[in-house]
């Protein structure tokens, strides 16, 4: 085997994405792909769940709005009344404690809600998912005083990074965040890879492949399964914190269906529990959207995501990646 | 006698306006291997469930190396020692067969989320400890040369096989084995006969419930037979050949085959 094929082709991937901004500098495909990479590392987080222990949750962008809201309020600072004459105050922090804040803020929503949503399974869990985003979006709307409501939290520092010999640095170019993207979106996917593939990954598998044999070999359902919503909602967390200092602004929308459902799609179409699925499904579903960008209306553009959706159910049921990989076997 | 492993006493077990079980007391003693048998709709399964903790009991107690574990959750059952294989959907379907063996050494290992990010030293040790012990009892049960296959694309009695070294593959101290000859012809049964001799001989106490009574016959230190939810005999083999209401118990063909 020479040298350079025993680089796995994936680290190669990696490496080309990381040398587009040098090649192709255009900020136009660099915000598309940004946009794409903050969706992939939610599509990630939401594989954990739904691809692994096989529990579809319709309320994921819950995760991923408490944490563009956890971290935008600790950048900003809030002062806020909590009744009983308590006031919360807090000045602005360095962004990297709001990125912190995401994390730790949606994980603990994530124990919360996998601590009363796992006495239930199938339709009601999926009922109770939906309802706990939407309970969060009514919350930003009305809770004025702490998020703005509809007017928006504006003003949302970027993220800024020490770099030798410069100090820090606000990661304000196009090029910068991509990069900064690109390692969180590697980050979660080595985190998710390394926990599928231990024991605890097995224990994830073995419950979404057959719950009565996985307890009958002494697998606690709950405690993995809370476990998979934590570590899920965290990641998902960072993709919202991500998504706050990008934009630089964010308002009730965060916590919109669709963004679930884009996640969703992105899941299946790539390949629910196979750890590329939602990275091709992210960037299939994160490219289109722009490509179909003043070819097609809005409105039709949905239709046709519906469309390409019942196809890939009723054609590539198991997603892009495991299909091409099935083919990849049998021509070897 | 040694003593019992397993001691269930007064069992009742009401399904709605159905009596499962009325009232069955048994002991299963360490190292022995005992068969449940009856008739169909006898109460078997409803006691396999409620002893796994899958069913939870109207009445009376179960107690396992002395300890009370009525009511206990299966995945808690297990992780003491008492597993138990299934009829029906016994294999983790979608996964491959050294994956299904893996995964059923679960309570064998440890390592949580901090070792799964921190694949080091005690956690590799314990991955390769897992991984050594998924291959012995796969050559021990003769899938070895089928450990990189889907479990769905095992043979029926291959799959069988599988099912039982899950419920086998931590070394539970009580094995329960709810009919695993089932569906299989005589050279396969003779099979799962010695395999099931074999994990005796590694110290495991079996509990069986199967309807080939030939394999009851020849397997079992000690039979106990249910019918509509009541324990009507209890003992060795011969006697349990030679119980006249056994024998009416199973009526006609199958009176013939018991006596056989």
């Amino acid at each position: 085997m020479s040298g350079l094929a025993r680089i796995p082709w994936s680290w190669g991937f990696v490496l080309a994405m990381a040398l587009l901004p040098l090649v192709f500098p255009d900020p136009y495909v660099l915000a598309v792909l940004t946009s794409a990479g903050i969706f992939i590392v939610g599509a990630i987080s939401l594989n954990l769940l739904l691809g692994y222990t096989g529990q579809l949750s319709l309320g994921h962008v819950a995760f991923f709005g408490l944490g563009a809201y956890a971290s935008a309020l600790v950048s900003l600072g809030f002062d806020v009344g909590l009744g009983f004459g308590v006031r919360v105050t807090m000045g602005p922090q360095p962004v990297w404690l709001g990125f912190v804040a995401a994390i730790v803020v949606a994980g603990g929503f994530g124990w919360l809600l996998g601590r009363l949503a796992f006495k239930v399974r199938g339709a009601f869990f999926v009922i109770l998912t939906v309802c706990f985003a939407q309970v969060l979006r009514m919350v930003a709307l009305n809770w004025i005083e702490l998020t703005q409501g509809p007017m928006a939290l504006i003003g949302i520092p970027a993220f800024s990074l020490w770099l030798p010999g410069q100090g820090v640095v606000a990661l304000t170019s196009k090029a910068q965040n991509y990069w900064l993207v690109l390692a969180v979106a590697v980050l979660a996917f080595l985190l998710v890879r390394q926990v599928v593939n231990s024991r605890m990954g097995r224990a994830f598998v073995a419950l979404r492949s057959n719950e009565a044999l996985a307890r009958s070999v002494g697998i606690r359902v709950t405690h993995y399964l809370v476990v998979a919503t934590v570590l899920s909602a965290g990641i998902a967390g960072a993709a919202g914190s991500l998504f706050a200092h990008y934009t630089r602004i964010i308002d009730p929308d965060v916590f919109l269906f669709i963004y679930t459902v884009t996640m969703v799609i992105m899941v299946i179409t790539g390949g629910k529990g196979s750890l590329w699925g939602p990275v091709v499904g992210g960037l299939v579903f994160g490219l289109v959207p722009d490509l179909l960008r003043g070819r097609a209306a809005p409105e039709a553009q949905w239709v046709l995501y519906g469309v390409a959706m019942i196809l890939f159910v009723m054609f590539l049921p198991r997603g892009i990646v495991p299909a091409v990989a099935g083919l990849w076997e049998r021509r070897r | 006698m040694s003593a019992a492993l397993l001691e269930v006493e007064h069992l009742a077990v009401h399904i709605g306006g159905l009596v499962a079980i009325a009232d069955a007391s048994f002991s299963v003693p360490e190292g022995s291997i005992v068969s449940l048998i009856g008739p169909n709709g006898a109460g078997k399964t409803t006691a396999f469930n409620v002893i796994s903790g899958y069913m939870r009991p109207t009445r009376g107690s179960i107690r396992f190396a002395g300890e009370a574990i009525t009511g206990l959750a299966p995945e808690r059952v297990a992780e003491r020692g008492l597993v138990r294989s299934f009829q029906r959907t016994s294999v983790f379907m979608g996964c491959t067969v050294l994956e299904n063996a893996l995964m059923a050494l679960h309570r064998r290992g440890k390592a949580g989320l901090l070792a799964a990010l921190s694949p080091w030293g005690a956690v590799r040790r314990e991955e390769a400890m897992l991984r050594e012990a998924a291959w012995e009892m796969l050559r021990f049960v003769g899938l070895e040369a089928r450990a990189e296959t889907l479990a769905e694309a095992l043979a029926y009695g291959e799959q069988r096989r599988l099912g039982i070294a899950l419920a086998a593959a931590a070394s539970p101290r009580l094995l329960m084995l709810d009919e695993p000859a089932a569906g299989l012809n005589p050279s396969e049964t003779a099979e799962c006969m010695a395999l099931i001799r074999g994990l005796r001989e590694r110290g495991m106490t079996v509990l069986l419930v199967e309807h080939d009574m030939a394999m009851v016959m020849q397997m079992s230190d000690s039979i106990v037979v249910l019918n509509q939810g009541r324990i009507i005999a209890t003992g060795a083999p011969a006697e349990i050949r030679a119980n006249p209401e056994v024998i009416r118990a199973y009526l006609g063909s199958e009176a013939a085959h018991v006596a056989a």
